[in-house]
């Protein structure tokens, strides 16, 4: 390994790491980064993965001539400082998984490509780093356009390496053909079809900067196996040539002065908080932003954690499962101010009748969000923490200007019908355990340190609704594109990411069966996570919807994971999720009563060496409240079934 | 709906058309012409798009543009600016209507640019209006095929959309 240390040495001289002598012989391949320098490595062990990744970067970047694509690919992957690959090889790939076996950067194998994505994602939205997926071409990257595209409606940073079949064959459907490029066009920030080996290491530089920068998303760069094989040269770090992506981050100094002028005069302002706040890291400068206006905050469901729950101005969740007062205080408003949200349908409910009387200051770092579905009174276009740190600056000289706005009425008004509309549920009326009490629990006893990863459902809007969440990156779901089997991919994703943290996937039986096989890989590369299954038989928020619109006609909802339907002679649970556990190489618990529930809860935090699943078997029935129906008014909440709030005509 | 003509500097690559035409469709933006070609610098290509969309579809429509990382200007032209169509057509002209065809194509300053017994071939570039005018002369000769352009179109007056030709692409580190 003398060559690379030389190598290394001369970085500091670039004159000197020119020419063939600062890199190994044809063919010899790069070295890996764990051998470059023993010493040194051995001394940084203790100091954790960061440290790891860092020196492997810097060991990566050094110039290397006559290596493979795929060799050139394995070392801009370390250069560019990732830890972890989720991937399963295939043909068109295979190239590549050479290279790794031998790298310092980590591979988790996989049991299904949407696994990979899934975790790739999970391990972005805990760590707040570039999450990276890897398959093969053909089948392997079509079963990555879910994650792909669930990673794009939510803006989470990723990274997808793909091989495709070599150039010349490209076109003529060889076997494990498909356009990847194209099928991902619509659900990716951006795609690459790398075309010559010397381009790898800028496309990879470029795929992370775009990933990362910005409005966050997934960039999927594909590679023919023909470029994988070919004789190229290394350096690092590659220029980075992208003359049309210059995103905006720093708003505009006028637009800041407006928005604090319409926030200081307000006499009832809501902070409508988004998924973007977490992206910009911004949960410090949120807070001090939400303690300088007073005004209330509502956190949607891709910014649970961004502001404490246990705030007093934290109204909570708003949209079409938010609680009656966060929807309310949003409907009856004069000011909202939107940071980082994008106004979705699920929280707008009908556009038309949304928050009619307010006056909107919309702050995103993407401008095509900004008037996309509500017009904006003043739009702000920049990173969400670069503009409340100038929003908190420009408040604080509207208040030294006396101009402090007086919200007690509007805080009388909140908290009147904080009071009169809690959270709340019923327990099942045949007996059966409360899945909300379940989630409630489990909540209570994992704490607000815990990272919690859902499924897409009834459980989901539970999960969001019944647990309290104190900080960013412990909340995990699929928010935009609504993905049922995101969870326990997701959880292994970021239980990789934070392996001293406890994480909890609240999965439905539904979502379970879609990519439980995750759970091989995490008993197989020791990835303790811990599974909740709110088994209620049945596709249960489809049901909800059967039962309220559609007079209750059970149109193949029933999943026989509580045995079969009434009067039907098979009553086994298929499947039975204990078993299943087991044979996953996972600890398998049941719960089906209320006394047992702490005590189960407890039982699989004290494991920590093998992922546990616990089956809570709950009622069919439960329903998920407050509900605004899809289409309708926020102003037509039902906050139970058949349950108007009366919201006390002319008091706002 | 109004017309607007989009002027779109583009990077010269692969896939950046596809890309563009796939945003038109997937948020339900109508295309009525797109024309793509090359332009001073190597490195970038022209596309002239022309939308039917009200004021504030078309700012979505360019915002969305402007998200396409190989999307590197937009410009929406103002009536004002010259824009063009070429439009070849066959037309048939025996003997007895081959004057008038002749006569036609010299009032709309179109060019004969094949002949044959039974038929000649016009090209003609011009405004689409005008080149519907042509056509609405010739039809009742009897149009055997033709073939049109998108709108190509420029901004009147010196200034250019990048830099008077020496738009280089912005250099940027990691």
């Amino acid at each position: 390994m003398s060559t690379t240390s030389t190598g290394r040495t001369a970085a500091a001289h670039p004159s000197s790491a020119a020419g063939p002598a600062a890199g190994p012989a044809p063919g010899a391949g790069p070295a890996p980064a764990t051998a470059v320098l023993p010493s040194e490595a051995a001394a940084q062990a203790t100091l954790g993965v960061e440290t790891t990744a860092r020196s492997m970067a810097e060991a990566a970047a050094e110039p290397v001539s006559g290596i493979t694509g795929a060799q050139s690919l394995v070392r801009s992957l370390e250069a560019v400082g990732v830890e972890v690959v989720f991937g399963i090889p295939g043909g068109a790939i295979l190239p590549a998984y050479d290279p790794l076996f031998d790298s310092a950067l980590r591979h988790v194998l996989v049991r299904h490509e949407q696994g990979a994505g899934h975790a790739a994602t999970g391990y972005a939205q805990a760590t707040g780093r570039v999450g990276v997926c890897m398959a093969t071409s053909g089948p392997g990257a079509t079963n990555l356009v879910t994650p792909l595209a669930d990673a794009y409606m939510d803006s989470v940073p990723m990274v997808a390496i793909t091989g495709q079949v070599p150039t010349a064959a490209i076109g003529t459907d060889a076997f494990q053909e498909a356009d990847i490029r194209g099928i991902t066009m619509p659900v990716t920030k951006h795609n690459f079809l790398v075309t010559d080996a010397a381009e790898i290491p800028q496309k990879i530089a470029e795929a992370f900067h775009l990933a990362s920068t910005g409005r966050p998303g997934p960039v999927l760069v594909d590679i023919p196996k023909d470029v994988l094989q070919a004789t190229t040269d290394f350096s690092w770090p590659p220029r980075i040539d992208l003359p049309g992506y210059k995103p905006t981050t720093r708003p505009h100094g006028k637009q800041v002065r407006e928005a604090a002028a319409l926030i200081a005069a307000a006499r009832q302002p809501v902070l409508y908080v988004g998924g973007g706040v977490l992206k910009a890291g911004a949960a410090e400068e949120l807070a001090e932003l939400a303690e300088l206006t007073g005004a209330p905050v509502v956190t949607t469901l891709m910014a649970r954690g961004a502001f404490p729950d246990s705030h007093r101005q934290n109204l909570g969740m708003p949209g079409m499962h938010g609680n009656v007062t966060a929807v309310t205080a949003l409907q009856k408003a004069d000011l909202l101010v939107a940071l980082g949200a994008r106004f979705d349908d699920r929280v707008t409910g009908e556009l038309s009748s949304f928050a009619p009387n307010a006056a909107v200051v919309h702050a995103d770092i993407d401008p095509a969000e900004i008037g996309k579905n509500r017009k904006a009174d003043v739009p702000i276009v920049g990173d969400a923490k670069a503009t409340i740190v100038e929003l908190v600056a420009a408040l604080r000289a509207e208040h030294e200007a006396g101009r402090t706005p007086d919200l007690d009425a509007w805080w009388e008004q909140l908290e009147d019908w904080r009071t009169r509309y809690p959270l709340g549920y019923d327990w099942p009326e045949d007996g059966m355990l409360s899945p909300q009490y379940v989630i409630e629990r489990l909540g209570a006893i994992a704490g607000p340190d815990a990272i919690y990863a859902s499924g897409v459902g009834q459980h989901q809007m539970w999960a969001a609704q019944f647990i309290s969440y104190e900080k960013p990156g412990t909340w995990l779901n699929s928010g935009g594109l609504g993905t049922m089997g995101y969870a326990v991919p997701a959880a292994m994703g970021a239980k990789y990411g934070m392996p001293g943290t406890t994480v909890w996937a609240i999965d439905g039986d539904g979502c379970f069966q879609m990519t439980n096989q995750e759970l091989a890989t995490c008993a197989i590369e020791g990835i303790p996570i811990k599974v909740a299954v709110i088994n209620n038989g049945n596709l249960g928020m489809v049901r909800q919807w059967q039962t309220l619109f559609y007079e209750g006609r059970y149109s193949n909802t029933h999943l026989n994971t509580h045995g079969g339907k009434e009067g039907t002679a098979r009553q086994v649970r298929i499947p039975d999720f204990v078993t299943l556990a087991e044979a996953l190489g996972c600890v398998g618990l049941r719960c089906e009563s209320k006394d047992d529930v702490d005590a189960v809860i407890e039982k699989a935090m004290a494991i920590n060496d093998a992922p546990v699943v616990i089956d809570f078997i709950v009622g069919s029935d439960a329903q998920v409240w407050p509900m605004v129906a899809a289409g309708a008014s926020n102003d037509e909440i039902l906050a139970a079934r058949d349950v108007r709030p009366v919201f006390g005509e002319g008091q706002v | 709906m109004t017309r607007h003509t989009l002027s779109v500097l583009v990077e010269n690559k692969s896939g950046v058309l596809a890309r563009v035409s796939a945003l038109f469709s997937r948020r339900g933006f109508n295309i009525e012409s797109l024309a793509v070609g090359p332009t001073e610098n190597p490195d970038l290509s022209r596309m002239t798009i022309v939308a039917d969309a009200e004021a504030q579809p078309l700012e979505q429509i360019t915002k969305q543009l402007n998200k396409l990382i190989e999307v590197i200007k937009i410009v929406e032209l103002d009536t004002a600016a010259v824009q063009r169509e070429l439009l070849l057509v066959k037309v048939r002209a025996p003997l007895a209507d081959r004057a008038q065809v002749l006569q036609t194509a010299e009032l709309f300053r179109a060019r004969v640019i094949d002949v044959n017994t039974d038929t000649v071939t016009l090209e003609a570039t011009g405004t689409p209006d005008k080149l519907q005018a042509l056509l609405a002369v010739l039809a009742p000769l009897g149009i055997k095929e033709m073939a049109q352009s998108g709108t190509v179109a420029l901004g009147r007056g010196p200034r250019s959309m990048s830099g008077a030709g020496t738009l280089r692409p912005v250099e940027r580190s990691a």
